[in-house]
């Protein structure tokens, strides 16, 4: 069986500076995945390599089969993978609604609706005439992540949903994620939240200086292998 | 009553200014591109029109019809070609293109046209004129200021209630995130471009009808449709407007106290904006 | 981050640049004796494309270094020009202080333009000196001693007793006109030697390295504490007087003037502006090239009219899509070779990977 995406031998570059060596990952339908890792682990490249922010070669990114790494965002959006970004880069000229819908831009039919959202995350609906900065980090969060359900993704890419939010918000978004699987799409979570992402996924990659450098099922790895493959060293004390 | 008879006659022109400035403004906010051949262009359409109503005989309105998507494919050809080629962090490149550009549509016109004054004919229409209160108005100047509030209102309404409006905006803010919406930033900017050639052919058919017009008379074009954006503030299509019917009335007024002295009134009125609020006065863009 | 640097040493000299230098002083040499050795047309060509170079050199450190990219520098040529001819008409002054006068003008009036135009960001500024070289032509335009809008010429004994003609005359039996046509040569010889000199040492300042610290990043260069309103300001100010000079000279030698012709702006701003694009923008050996290119160009497509201009566009936008560093930007990436090496090279170290980190 095909996977939905996979990564093979994934590389790239900033300039001379190469980010990623060979990086290797595989999503099955409605699977839940979580990449953990350090800052500077390479885990937001992987993710601008995906979405086609940054291209690649096009064997190194396949989905169903087919060879997207050389492909335009839009293009890759159009195959059903859609991102929620790093920073969450609403737009600042539209309002929430506006920022909403522009989500739905590539015209991908599916379950999700405005009112779906709205039904999902109602503080949204009260806040829709809003321009979309004006709202606190977790519900700007919020709009990143119907935003990019508003294309009906097979595969949803959270890239960093939990950075800089208070805790009590970080558990209120990620109450949305079991709903979002039961709409059946998969989802890459990128975290440097290990709890949280333990508690959802069901693959943990964890990445350091560009390398998959452990990879299983959450209740397989213990803690000393996370830790050891997260900062590099065999933990003898841990907090 | 003379001097309302003026500043009438200072608004109507206004409203030319304005149709001037429309396409200007949309493609500055959209991609921040100052294309300096936009008066070259507003000039090109004229000549198209002029062709279209000396040889076929059509009538001005009709021929405008015609040039708009002719003009619209010219624009998105010109955007695709040339100008998202030159989109970037460096201003000089788009800058030196256009200006390239100009001088390539002007010469271009002279080599094809000759150096004379031409003029599109509007039948009787160029002379009707209607009271409207105390003031007679022509009703091809009356027109002007029509079409011209029209476009405005027809141009927010494109980007503030439709989904390519949303898209427009979007790009503006954020061109990689719109990306990753399934926005292609280049068919934006080329749309957004041919549209703003719709709106050059509007200028041109009250432009060619209204005065006489030869293949150089496109820089002129470009600085008062420059100025009508500047003084409005960055932005906003109402301040554009208003921009322009400013200029307007600045320009008649000066010219009813010495007729050498109107554009030279404009541009003083321009400065003076500049001096006063540079920003212009209804900013809305925030760059 | 730190790293051993084994003996680095910054460098701003190259070994062309040496031979250049001699090059430069021979060529010099060669042109202050051109009025004896050539016929007086060739002089007046000379003296064209001297001119020339003098505005582009302008143009190109306002542009290519500041950032400042102006479509209103005929302001200053206009202005030079007006300067002068008021000088010598309404004062009685001698043609050649009157030059000076008239820079010195020049570089005053970009006071208060620069107080407008600096006002307007990138694209804006650019056609914001467009308007006040227009406000400025019509406001001549209304001046009726010099002319109006018709414009009027040097009387004609000002240009024949001018200072010179007559030591000329005596010395090597020069007829008055090609005494004057000798005079504003070197002077354009002069000028066009004393511009390049002054941008090169400008550059290689310490005031050149904050200015190209500035042109490629304005926020950083504010940073670390380069003041790039103030470089700006100064630069800005300085073309003004270099254009100015360049101007009123050119009408010492054109002896006639309208507003039309001393502000347009194809002749004294399009010109320049393709032959500091085409030839290599951000270079000094660039405006060079080009204006030779300009000057071969624009005597075999004489007869063309138009059409030279409109592919003289067309080559400007090919230029700046294809080769964004012109001509001899292509050549010396290519080969490396800068005659005015004004960039600065670290030898000795180690070669170090550049590159963003991005998580």
């Amino acid at each position: 069986m095909t996977a939905l995406l996979e990564t093979r031998g994934l590389t790239a570059f900033y300039g001379d500076f190469q980010a990623l060596f060979g990086v290797d990952i595989t999503i099955a339908e409605g699977e839940t995945i979580a990449i953990i890792g350090a800052n500077g682990a390479g885990k937001t490249t992987l993710m601008r390599a995906i979405s086609g922010v940054l291209r690649s070669d096009p064997e190194t990114i396949l989905c169903r089969g087919e060879a997207i790494g050389a492909l335009a965002a839009p293009d890759i959006l159009a195959r059903g993978i859609a991102m929620v970004p790093e920073g969450r880069r609403l737009f600042p000229s539209l309002t929430v609604e506006e920022n909403l819908l522009v989500g739905a831009y590539g015209k991908r039919r599916g379950a999700w609706t405005l009112g779906g959202i709205y039904d999902l995350l109602p503080i949204l609906k009260e806040r829709r005439n809003t321009p979309a900065t004006a709202l606190s980090g977790g519900q700007q969060q919020m709009v990143a992540i119907g935003r990019a359900l508003m294309a009906n993704p097979d595969v949803l890419l959270c890239d960093e949903i939990s950075l800089g939010l208070a805790p009590v918000v970080v558990r209120d978004i990620y109450a949305a994620f079991p709903r979002i699987r039961a709409s059946g799409a998969a989802i890459v979570i990128v975290e440097q939240d290990i709890g949280q992402a333990l508690k959802v996924a069901d693959q943990v990659y964890c990445m350091m200086e560009g390398r998959v450098t452990l990879s299983g099922r959450p209740e397989e790895l213990s803690r000393d292998d996370i830790h050891a493959a997260y900062f590099g060293a065999p933990s003898h004390e841990h907090a | 009553m003379n001097m309302l008879d003026t500043i009438v006659q200072g608004v109507l022109l206004g409203g030319l200014y304005a149709l001037f400035a429309a396409g200007l403004s949309l493609v500055f906010g959209i991609m921040r591109l100052v294309n300096l051949a936009h008066g070259d262009l507003i000039v090109l359409a004229a000549f198209l029109l002029l062709v279209l109503v000396s040889t076929l005989g059509l009538n001005p309105f009709l021929a405008a019809l015609i040039v708009a998507p002719v003009m619209f494919a010219l624009g998105y050809a010109l955007q695709e070609v040339l100008f998202n080629r030159t989109l970037g962090k460096d201003v000089l490149p788009p800058l030196l293109v256009t200006f390239g550009l100009s001088i390539v549509i002007q010469n271009g016109l002279l080599e094809g046209f000759s150096a004379d004054s031409r003029r599109i004919s509007a039948g009787p229409l160029e002379t009707a004129s209607m009271g409207l209160g105390p003031v007679t108005v022509g009703l091809m100047p009356l027109m002007a200021l029509l079409s011209a509030v029209a476009v405005v209102v027809g141009l927010n309404l494109l980007i503030y209630r439709t989904a390519l409006g949303r898209a427009f905006r979007a790009t503006s803010d954020d061109t990689v995130t719109a990306g990753l919406m399934g926005i292609r930033p280049r068919k934006i900017f080329a749309v957004a471009t041919g549209l703003a050639m719709v709106v050059v052919t509007i200028a041109a058919l009250y432009l060619g009808t209204r005065a006489n017009f030869d293949p150089t008379a496109g820089p002129a074009r470009l600085i008062y449709a420059f100025e009508a954006v500047i003084i409005g503030g960055l932005g906003s299509l109402w301040g554009t407007l208003a921009g322009g019917v400013i200029l307007g009335v600045a320009q008649t007024v000066g010219a009813s106290i010495n007729p050498e002295w109107q554009i030279l009134s404009g541009h003083l009125a321009f400065l003076a904006v500049l001096l006063i609020k540079p920003r212009g006065l209804f900013p809305r863009a925030v760059d | 981050m730190s790293i051993a640097m084994p003996s680095l040493k910054v460098e701003t000299g190259s070994k062309a640049s040496s031979l250049a230098l001699f090059v430069a002083f021979a060529v010099l040499a060669l042109g202050l004796a051109a009025p004896f050795l050539v016929s007086r047309s060739t002089v007046q060509d000379l003296f064209f494309i001297l001119t020339m170079l003098v505005l582009a050199q302008s143009w190109n450190l306002l542009a290519g270094y500041a950032g400042l990219i102006s479509v209103g520098q005929q302001v200053f040529v206009g202005f030079g020009a007006y300067a002068m001819f008021g000088a010598v008409i309404l004062l009685g002054v001698d043609p050649l202080p009157a030059i000076l006068i008239a820079g010195v003008l020049s570089m005053l009036l970009a006071i208060p333009t620069a107080f407008f135009t600096f006002r307007l960001y990138g694209p804006y500024f650019a056609i914001g000196t467009w308007v006040v070289a227009e406000v400025v032509r019509l406001l001549f335009a209304q001046w009726k001693a010099l002319g109006g809008g018709t414009g009027t010429s040097l009387p004609r004994e000002a240009v024949r007793d001018m200072a010179g003609v007559s030591l000329l005359r005596d010395l090597f039996g020069m007829k008055p006109a090609e005494a004057s046509d000798a005079i504003t040569y070197w002077l354009a010889l002069i000028l066009a030697a004393a511009t390049i000199g002054f941008i090169y040492r400008l550059l290689r300042s310490k005031q050149g390295l904050g200015l190209a610290a500035v042109r490629d990043n304005e926020q950083a260069a504010r940073a670390v504490g380069v003041d790039a309103r103030r470089m700006k300001a100064l630069v800005y100010l300085a073309t003004a007087f270099l254009t100015g000079l360049a101007g009123a000279l050119i009408y010492v030698q054109k002896a006639r003037i309208s507003p039309d012709a001393a502000f347009s702006v194809t002749d004294w701003t399009a010109y320049v502006i393709f032959i500091v694009v085409i030839g290599g923008i951000g270079t000094i050996e660039g405006p060079i090239l080009g204006v030779v290119l300009f000057f071969l160009l624009q005597n075999l497509m004489a007869d063309y009219g138009s059409w030279y201009l409109l592919m003289l566009g067309l080559s400007g936008i090919l230029v700046m899509l294809f080769a964004p560093r012109g001509l001899w930007g292509a050549f010396s990436d290519r080969t490396g070779i800068q005659l005015f090496p004004v960039r600065r090279k670290l030898t000795g170290g180690p070669s170090i990977h550049q590159g963003g980190f991005h998580g």
